[in-house]
C-alpha cells in the first residue's frame, strides 16, 4: 500500500516536540493566499473536521486532512511534510519555534496509483 | 549563478529603525506583559533588524480593555469628527510617504518603486475616501403608511478585531482600519508576524491624531496573539485576510460568539486574452502584454495575482513570444534601488514554497518558458529572490489550481469563449480575473460569466477606492475598498415609529 502523506525525519522530531506540549495533533492542508498551500498543525479538536474533509493518512500519530474539493486537484500527488526555517503567519503550532511545516510533492507512478492507501471522509472513524 | 547586478550608487539608504517596538495600546507604547520579543527579519538580506513585541492573550486583553474604554465616546462621535481625523492621518502619511515607503520595503522586501507608487499613495487615498463618504451618506426613511415611519440609523458595532496579511502591510491595514474607524468602531489590529514594523512606524506618526484606545495594535504570532483576539468574547466582529484553513478557524471561533466575519482568502485568478488583442500591434496590445506580465507585480504576492494566463489558441505562439520577451525584461535587483521592478519574496518559508511549486510544475510536465528557479542578487546572499517564471501546462495541474503566491504564472490555451469560461471557472476561488479583448460585446458577456468578485476589463491590478473588492466561492466574504464595507462594520438600528394615537385593538 502506498501512503499518500509522508514526513521527513526533521518534521517527525518537531511533531514529537509539539505533541509533548500540546497533546494529540492533526494536520489540515490549507489553500488560498499568503500562507495558503501550507500544512497547518493544530491540537486535535481545534479545527472542526467533517464530511467536507478527506482523511489522507496518518503521520507520526497525526491524522492529515484536506478539504474534499481541494483534494480533487491534489489526489495524483504524494505529499511529504517537511520543515523549513522561516516565519509563517497562521495559527499553526510550530510557528513560534521559527520554523514552518512545508509540503513537498511528487507524482505517483502509474503502478503506485493502483495501490494507494484508501481515503475516507473526515467524519469517519478509521476502519 | 549571478543574474542580477545591483549598482550600489542607485540604492537608497536603508531606513533607521528602533531596536525594539512595543505594542500600541490605549495611545501608549506598552511592552508585552511576558516581556518577550521576536526578531524581525528583512527579506532584503535575510538579516534581523529590530525586535517586535511577542504578545500573548494578556496583551490582547489589555488592548481590548483600552478599546472598550474609548468606545463610549468614539462610538458616539460625529461623522465630521471622525472624517477630520481620517483626513489628518492621510495628510501625515502623505508628508512622510518616502520614509514609510522605505520602511515598508525593508520590512516586506518589495521594490521601492511599488511602495512609492502604489502601496502608500493608495493607502493615503483610502483614508480620504472613507473620510469623504461618511460625510455624504445618509440613512433611509420610509413612510410605510400614513401613520407609520421606518427610520434606519447606522450604529457602530463597538470594538472590532482585525488580522492582516504581510503582502501589503500598510495598505492592508488601511483597508481594514479606515472603514472600521469611519463607521465609529474602536479597533484592535494584529499585523502579520512577517511584516510587523511598517504599521508601527505609521502608528508613531499618527498617535496624536486619534483619541487613546481608538486604534490599538498588538504584534505577535498567530497562535499566541491572533487566536486570542479572534476567539475573544469581547469583540463584535473579526476581519481577516489570509488562507482558507485559518479563515475556517476564524469563522469557527466567531460562530461561538455569533459575531460577523469578513474574510479575504485569495484566489487563482485567470487572465483571459482573446484573439482580437493581436489585431494590431498598437498601444492597446502593449497594454495587454503588460497586463499578462502583471503576475510579477509585488513578486506575485498578491491575492489577485493573475497567475493563470488563458490565451486563445490561434494567437498563442505569437502572443506568448511577446509575453516571454516582456517577462525577461523585468529588472530584478536590490529592493531599495528605485529602478528595481521586482524585489524579494517576503519570507524564507514563502521562498521555499515557491521553489517547491516550480518543481511540482516541472514534474507534472509543465514546460518552463522562462525563469524556473531561484535568483541570486549580488551582495544580498541571504535574501529571498525568485526569477519571474512562466510555466505552460493545463488547468488540471496543481500549479494551475493552487496559489503559489510568487512570481510564477501558468499559461494554457482555449479554443472558444465556452472553453475560456470553463477553464476560468474551474478553480476553488473567485477573487479576480482579467478579460482582454477589442470586442465590447465579448468583454461584457465574458466578464459576467466569470465567477469572480473583481473582473478587470482591459486592465489589471488597479485598486482605486470606490471599486468594491472581494471574493466569490472560497475567496471569502465581504467587499472592501468601497463604502459598502461600512455596513460590514455597523448595525442597522431600525426605529419603527407610530404617529397613530389609537390602540391596535388586540387587547
Amino acid at each position: 500500500m502506498i501512503k499518500r502523506v509522508l514526513l521527513t525525519e526533521k518534521a517527525k522530531e518537531i511533531i514529537d516536540q509539539l505533541k509533548k506540549e500540546n497533546g494529540e495533533l492533526i494536520f489540515h492542508q490549507s489553500g488560498g493566499c499568503c500562507d495558503g498551500s501550507s500544512p497547518m498543525c493544530f491540537p486535535k479538536g481545534e479545527l472542526m473536521i467533517n464530511e467536507v474533509d478527506v482523511w489522507l493518512g496518518n503521520i507520526n500519530g497525526c491524522d492529515f486532512y484536506m478539504a474534499q474539493d481541494q483534494f480533487e486537484y491534489w489526489k495524483h500527488t504524494q505529499l511529504t511534510v517537511d520543515i523549513t526555517p522561516g516565519r509563517g503567519a497562521s495559527f499553526s503550532l510550530e510557528i513560534p519555534l521559527g520554523i514552518r511545516f512545508v509540503i513537498k510533492s511528487r507524482l505517483y507512478t502509474e503502478e503506485e496509483s493502483k495501490q494507494l492507501e484508501p481515503i475516507r471522509q473526515g467524519n469517519e472513524e478509521p476502519g | 549563478m549571478s543574474n542580477v547586478a545591483t549598482t550600489e550608487s542607485t540604492v537608497v539608504e536603508k531606513p533607521t529603525f528602533k531596536n525594539q517596538y512595543e505594542n500600541f495600546i490605549g495611545g501608549k507604547w506598552v511592552p508585552p506583559v511576558k516581556g518577550q520579543y521576536f526578531d524581525n527579519i528583512s527579506p532584503v538580506d535575510g538579516k534581523a533588524f529590530t525586535k517586535i513585541a511577542r504578545s500573548t492573550a494578556e496583551d490582547v486583553n489589555l488592548a481590548i480593555d483600552a478599546a472598550w474604554e474609548a468606545a463610549p465616546q468614539w462610538n458616539n462621535s460625529s461623522p465630521t469628527e471622525r472624517s477630520n481625523m481620517l483626513l489628518k492621518i492621510a495628510d501625515v502619511m502623505e508628508k512622510n510617504l518616502e520614509a514609510l515607503a522605505r520602511a515598508e520595503t525593508w520590512d516586506n522586501g518589495k521594490a521601492l518603486r511599488e511602495t512609492r507608487a502604489a502601496d502608500l499613495p493608495l493607502a493615503v487615498d483610502h483614508f480620504r475616501y472613507f473620510a469623504g463618504v461618511i460625510r455624504s451618506e445618509e440613512g433611509t426613511v420610509s413612510e410605510l403608511d400614513s401613520n407609520t415611519v421606518s427610520m434606519n440609523i447606522w450604529e457602530p458595532l463597538g470594538v472590532v478585531g482585525q488580522i492582516i496579511p504581510w503582502n501589503f502591510p500598510i495598505l492592508m491595514a488601511t483597508w481594514k482600519i479606515a472603514p472600521a474607524l469611519a463607521a465609529g468602531n474602536c479597533v484592535v489590529l494584529k499585523p502579520a508576524e512577517q511584516t510587523p514594523v511598517g504599521i508601527m512606524i505609521l502608528a508613531e506618526m499618527i498617535q496624536e491624531i486619534l483619541p487613546p484606545g481608538v486604534l490599538n495594535i498588538i504584534n505577535g504570532y498567530g497562535l499566541e496573539a491572533g487566536k486570542p483576539l479572534a476567539s475573544s468574547t469581547r469583540i463584535d466582529k473579526i476581519a481577516f485576510t489570509g488562507e482558507t484553513t485559518t479563515g475556517q478557524l476564524i469563522m469557527q471561533y466567531a460562530s461561538k460568539n455569533i459575531i460577523p466575519v469578513t474574510l479575504e482568502l485569495g484566489g487563482k485568478s485567470p487572465n483571459i486574452f482573446f484573439s482580437s488583442v493581436m489585431d494590431a500591434d498598437d498601444d492597446f496590445f502593449d497594454k495587454c502584454l503588460e497586463g499578462a506580465v502583471m503576475f510579477a507585480l509585488n513578486q506575485g504576492e498578491v491575492c489577485t495575482c493573475p497567475s493563470r494566463i488563458l490565451v486563445q489558441e490561434d494567437i498563442y505562439d505569437a502572443f506568448i513570444e511577446r509575453v516571454i520577451e516582456r517577462t525577461k525584461a523585468i529588472k530584478l535587483g536590490h529592493p531599495m534601488d528605485p529602478g528595481t521592478m521586482m524585489g524579494a519574496q517576503a519570507s524564507n518559508d514563502q521562498y521555499e514554497k515557491i521553489l517547491n511549486y516550480i518543481n511540482i510544475g516541472k514534474e507534472e510536465g509543465c514546460e518552463v518558458l522562462t525563469g524556473g528557479g531561484a535568483a541570486h542578487n549580488d551582495g544580498l546572499d541571504g535574501g529571498y529572490y525568485v526569477q519571474p517564471t512562466i510555466l505552460k501546462g493545463n488547468n488540471k495541474m496543481r500549479v494551475f489550481q493552487e496559489e503559489i503566491f510568487g512570481p510564477v504564472v501558468c499559461v494554457t490555451t482555449f479554443k472558444d469563449e465556452a472553453e475560456a469560461i470553463e477553464i476560468a471557472n474551474d478553480t476553488l476561488y473567485g477573487l479576480g480575473a482579467g478579460v482582454w479583448t477589442r470586442d465590447m460585446h465579448q468583454a461584457y458577456q465574458i466578464s459576467r460569466k466569470v465567477q469572480a468578485g473583481r473582473v478587470w476589463v482591459n486592465c489589471y491590478h488597479n485598486y482605486p477606492a470606490h471599486a468594491p473588492f472581494g471574493g466569490y466561492k472560497k475567496s471569502g466574504i465581504g467587499r472592501e475598498n468601497h463604502k459598502m464595507m461600512l455596513n460590514h462594520y455597523r448595525q442597522t438600528k431600525n426605529m419603527l415609529i407610530s404617529y397613530d394615537k389609537k390602540a391596535m385593538g388586540f387587547f
